[in-house]
């Protein structure tokens, strides 16, 4: 998958960059506004359905609403945290910082709407169950989600600093151990999809991903589902806006933000400054 | 070569703490979240350790008493009178399922002090009929007589 290998570099492919679809040129950065503006088309289409068209539910009246951001923010959620699964394994199997930079970035993602989630999860539970939370299997598995990729991230912070000297190796001594707790963390994802169906629950099973699917109005549905289109499109495009960002910030050789170290200054750029002095 | 900075520990303890509290507070009410009337009609500890009592609110057994709410719970043909201290929430409905909070009492009265209300996963509007007669041809059409 990799060119060459640069062996001045202990076996690890120098970080190139950027591909193509985080590219900083002209052409990523349209393709990334274009992700843009189809989300936030179709979040102006969604908004309306979901707030005008589609009739509240019976017994939950104008609450049930939540539902079309609740849903889409979980599903964006796993989504992340199955990029960040991907990437690891790429990063595992290519040693491509660009990779771990993608596990990154899924995964603030995926804290994020977790945590949104569970905010409007709880809202919705106030108005409808009664209470703002409970110690429903559901509900904990969630809450254990995110502190697992909360913790994922506070890792990343601390293997950073702690190989902050390290020169052009730094980023793979964050990344390694990253990709493996990023891997293992998925192994939660599951548990909270099916948490709902292996024990009792006060949460709702799944309705559109339910293996014979109950019955929900058609305009819910359409509501439903063009909101979660939104919110992909929406998460994907943050994912590439803040991929790019990334890339921007990270110097070719290296995997973190520009250090003044000047090994990690391109060959030219230390030329330069061996001049100046 | 590895030395652990106060931050990583910290964070380490942080996130171990918080795991166990979770894990701790998920399980301590029994493996499971709830219990059916005949499981909490059969355990001797039932009356005096607080549990969490699930099913369906039997239709027209809902009594309202000054402060208090008194109603039946049943799940696979096992029923359990609730008395309830304060109001439910507003989506409480006969025929809807519920968990409530509390202990049984010597009488065989489960006494309350918190009604949550499950709700199913089907959505549907107001307009139509409750759903205790599948087919009302308000769903996708997939099968509407899959209801409970």
């Amino acid at each position: 998958m990799m060119g060459k290998v640069e062996l001045s570099n202990q076996g690890y492919p120098l970080d190139r960059h950027p591909p193509r679809w985080t590219a900083d040129g002209r052409r990523g950065a349209a393709d990334r506004r274009t992700l843009g503006w189809l989300a936030a088309g179709l979040g102006a289409v969604a908004a309306p359905a979901g707030l005008l068209i589609a009739p509240p539910d019976q017994l939950q009246g104008n609450t049930q609403r939540l539902m079309y951001l609740h849903v889409p923010a979980a599903w964006t959620a796993y989504l992340a945290f199955a990029a960040v699964l991907a990437a690891s394994l790429g990063y595992l199997a290519t040693r491509d910082l660009r990779w771990d930079r993608c596990a990154r970035v899924a995964a603030e993602l995926g804290v994020g709407l977790t945590a949104l989630t569970i905010a409007l999860g709880a809202l919705w539970g106030r108005a409808v169950w009664g209470t703002w939370w409970d110690w429903d299997p559901r509900l904990v598995s969630t809450a254990l989600l995110l502190l697992v990729y909360a913790g994922y991230l506070a890792r990343r912070q601390v293997l950073a600093q702690r190989y902050a000297e390290a020169g052009p190796l730094a980023a793979h001594r964050v990344a390694r151990p990253a990709a493996f707790t990023g891997m293992a963390g998925f192994v939660l994802v599951p548990v909270v999809h099916f948490s709902v169906v292996w024990w009792r629950s006060l949460h709702q099973p799944a309705t559109i991903l339910a293996p014979e699917r109950p019955p929900i109005h058609p305009l819910m549905a359409t509501a439903l589902l063009l909101s979660l289109a939104a919110f992909t499109a929406g998460a994907a495009w943050i994912f590439l806006r803040r991929l790019a960002a990334l890339d921007r910030s990270t110097p070719a050789g290296t995997g973190h933000p520009p250090t003044p170290a000047v090994e990690a200054r391109p060959a030219a750029d230390r030329a330069t400054l061996v001049e100046i002095r | 070569m590895i030395r652990p900075t106060r931050a990583g520990l910290t964070l380490t303890a942080v996130v171990l703490a918080g795991t166990g509290l979770l894990t701790y507070g998920g399980l301590r009410g029994t493996l499971s979240y709830y219990r059916t009337p005949a499981e909490v009609a059969a355990d001797p500890d039932a009356r005096t350790t607080r549990a969490r009592l699930g099913g369906t609110v039997v239709p027209g057994s809902v009594e309202h008493h000054g402060g208090q709410t008194v109603f039946r719970l049943v799940a696979d043909g096992h029923e359990i009178t609730v008395r309830q201290h304060g109001m439910p929430p507003d989506t409480f409905r006969p025929g809807q399922d519920a968990v409530v909070e509390g202990v049984l009492g010597p009488d065989g009265v489960f006494r309350s002090d918190q009604v949550l209300v499950r709700h199913g996963n089907e959505y549907r509007p107001a307009d139509t009929d409750t759903g205790t007669d599948a087919g009302t041809g308000t769903g996708t059409g997939t099968d509407a007589g899959t209801e409970r």
